[in-house]
């Protein structure tokens, strides 16, 4: 057992217990408020970050070691990396959106906000009223991890259980909306693309490059044939028709 | 005798109690360490990888070459140092940074050696232990990540962004098949503490073979075999090094998330892959290889492993795993980003869960009589046998010949050319016979075999 947990135990607190605390608590103040304060979404998780980090070294202050840092590989490191992982896909320019897309979402919101909260206010006052607490020395008699283990595996292992069900069906669920599945014959693999590609009717050589051979080398113009004709196949589907204005059509002025 | 070495083997009690000089001590030495191993891996690798394909590597500066990291990295300081335009400049400058602390703190729970004395002080060599040293490590691992991945994302730049986003993907993934292979260890070892697992190594049972007694090894790369290879593999990953150097893949992603970094944020990147590249290196060392203690032939001298020899040993471990990450760079080509998932998450992870279960049921059937336990494993046994055996087989389909093929396919394919067709020579070759000058035109009448 470190000198810490040793020193937890007893109720004292240690100058380096307590520099570490006065160090780290407006740290983790900052990151809070960052958090809120902050205009792009990847910085306020980088906020959020802070705070979790300075947590986690709070509970190996109290402590708890193990929690601490599970909170740091869970939280921080898996967790909010995921965030971050989400957020950088979507763009680093994404702020917030103020327009509500779900009605009557603010409302919910604040409801469910103030239920949990007199839920886990409930909780503690039961918690702190009616439990005497054994103490820290006895809680990690035999070691941190092992009562902490001791504790999960038995007492609470049925809570444990159906905590981690829970956890896999929400996971097994979002797999099972986000994939979309393809059904065997739909797969394509090497031979079979080759054999479609030189199936009759279907030119096998690259596609005409947009532009080519054209009048104007932007993307939207149709590539000719060397008959002459105009071939759409050169052009992405993904640019839509459409009719140019005048204005469009006119020269640019760009070279004087 | 025996009592005496035991009393080397630091145990948690021994932590916290050092004055804060030996403090500072230790923890200088740590740094000293992770910094001399960039110097001298870089010099390293590209000597081994230069021998491997036979040319001499960097040899100019200093004996050996020794002093080209140093030369090189001189050369980085004085770089000009780029800040893209559209750079997060805060969080553009704090990666790099990131990445070298979590590199380097990690160091700070591995055990170097066994108790000695410095300054007349009684202390363990190993800045600091705590009961969950080896969740220290992973915790700094995963913080690790960060640093590449905000590098990439405050590059703004593609590019970065790609190889930022993919070795994040990487190194998550291949942290849970770490976490798992370390998982055996906790549960032989019966700690999470470094300095209690490189004990529990020490402790080997006594095999007699032909009369002597060898002791039998108590490394876990040996007893948890499957684990250590898993672990090793997984410890490539983690620090994006060949054959799983995807983030840098330089024919799709220029340099991946370091594409905009110059000068000295380079060099910090550089220094980072290295350190945590020793640092993997001393926790495998740690958690498989016995960490400081001597292999077998060296404890028959009975002072192998006490004072400060275990160093050497230490260190002779951390350069034979180093030089088979290298190895590996010069062996191995690299891996494609699907196949390279799909190994981790399809076969490593699976694999380890398998083996933790039969490690489970091995370690619970221990203290049981000899009839039951035989009973237990005949019944794992059988049901093994009987998966093996139902398990729906995959049978390929008859592969149909080419004439068959060719036969099948539909009118107005594309033209093949005919089954039996001969290729002509290539006149090429003729031209090369004709121009030849006859070997035998001045032979003598005794040489005509010439």
């Amino acid at each position: 057992m470190t000198t810490q947990t040793v020193l937890a135990a007893a109720g004292g607190v240690s100058g380096g217990e307590e520099v570490t605390f006065y160090i780290l608590a407006p740290l983790a103040l900052i990151g809070a408020i960052g958090m809120v304060v902050a205009r792009s979404a990847v910085h306020s998780a980088l906020w959020l970050v802070l705070t979790m980090l300075c947590l986690g070294v709070f509970y190996v202050l109290q402590a708890g070691p193990f929690i601490g840092m599970v909170q740091i590989i869970v939280y921080t490191g898996a967790i909010m990396m995921l965030f971050l992982f989400v957020l950088m896909l979507v763009g680093r320019d994404a702020s917030d959106s103020l327009i509500e897309t779900l009605r009557g979402q603010r409302v919910a919101a604040v409801l469910l906000g103030l239920g949990f909260a007199g839920l886990v206010g409930g909780g503690l006052y039961r918690a702190l009223d009616g439990v005497q607490a054994v103490g820290l020395e006895q809680a990690n008699a035999e070691g941190n991890v092992q009562g902490i283990a001791r504790l999960l595996f038995t007492k609470y292992v049925f809570a444990f259980e159906l905590t981690s069900a829970l956890l896999i069906t929400a996971a097994v669920g979002a797999m099972v909306l986000a994939h979309v599945e393809r059904r065997k014959e739909d797969k394509m693999d090497q031979v079979a693309t080759m054999k479609a590609r030189f199936a009759p009717g279907n030119y096998p050589g690259p596609k005409p490059g947009p532009g080519v051979f054209a009048t104007s080398s932007s993307v939207a113009t149709p590539a000719r044939l060397p008959d002459g004709r105009l071939t759409e196949r050169g052009i992405s589907t993904i640019l839509p028709v459409r009719e140019l204005t005048a204005e469009e059509t006119s020269l640019k002025g760009t070279d004087k | 005798m025996n009592a005496v070495y035991l009393a080397q083997d630091p145990t948690l009690a021994d932590f916290g109690k050092d004055p804060w000089w030996l403090v500072l001590i230790k923890v200088v030495f740590a740094f000293v360490v992770a910094v001399l191993a960039t110097l001298l891996g870089v010099w390293f690798e590209r000597r081994v990888v230069g021998r491997m394909a036979v040319r001499p590597g960097p040899n100019q500066a200093g004996p050996f070459g020794l002093l080209q990291t140093l030369a090189d990295g001189m050369k980085m300081a004085f770089k000009e140092d780029i800040l893209p335009k559209a750079a997060d400049k805060v969080v553009f400058f704090f990666a790099p940074t990131i990445s070298v602390i979590c590199a380097v703190t990690a160091l700070s729970v591995v055990p170097f050696g066994p108790m000695v004395s410095i300054f007349g002080h009684h202390t363990p060599l190993q800045v600091t232990d705590v009961p969950v040293s080896v969740l220290v490590l992973l915790a700094c691992s995963s913080m690790g990540i960060y640093g590449i991945v905000l590098g990439g994302w405050a590059s703004g730049s593609t590019y970065p962004l790609l190889g930022g986003l993919r070795s994040t993907a990487q190194m998550i993934s291949y942290e849970v098949a770490m976490g798992l292979s370390i998982v055996a260890v906790f549960m032989t070892a019966g700690t999470m503490s470094t300095s209690g697992i490189v004990a529990a190594q020490g402790d080997a049972t006594r095999l007699t073979i032909l009369g002597t007694e060898v002791p039998a090894p108590g490394w876990y790369a040996i007893l948890l075999l499957p684990s250590f290879i898993i672990f090793f593999i997984s410890t490539v990953g983690e620090t994006n090094r060949a054959p799983f150097d995807l983030p840098e893949a330089e024919s799709e992603l220029v340099a991946g998330y370091m594409t905009e970094y110059s000068s000295l944020k380079f060099a910090l990147y550089m220094l980072s892959e290295y350190v945590a590249m020793v640092t993997m290196s001393a926790v495998t060392t740690t958690l498989f290889l016995g960490g400081w203690r001597a292999p077998w032939p060296i404890t028959l001298w009975e002072g192998a492993n006490s004072g400060w020899w275990p160093l050497l040993w230490f260190f002779g471990k951390v350069i034979a795993l180093v030089f088979v990450f290298v190895w590996l760079r010069g062996t191995l080509p690299r891996l494609r980003y699907d196949q390279f998932m799909r190994f981790g998450w399809k076969v490593l992870l699976p694999i380890n869960l398998v083996w933790i279960l039969v490690l489970a049921g091995l370690r619970s059937i221990e203290g049981w009589q000899t009839r039951d336990r035989l009973l237990a494993t005949a019944i794992g046994a059988g049901v093994l046998l009987l998966a093996t055996l139902l398990w729906p087989s995959r049978k390929p389909k008859p592969k149909r010949s080419l004439q068959e093929q060719a036969n099948s396919r539909p009118h107005g394919s594309f033209p093949l050319p005919p089954m039996d067709l001969q290729v002509p020579p290539s006149p090429r070759t003729k031209r090369v016979v004709a121009e030849r000058e006859p070997a035998n035109v001045t032979a003598g009448s005794d040489s005509r075999e010439v």
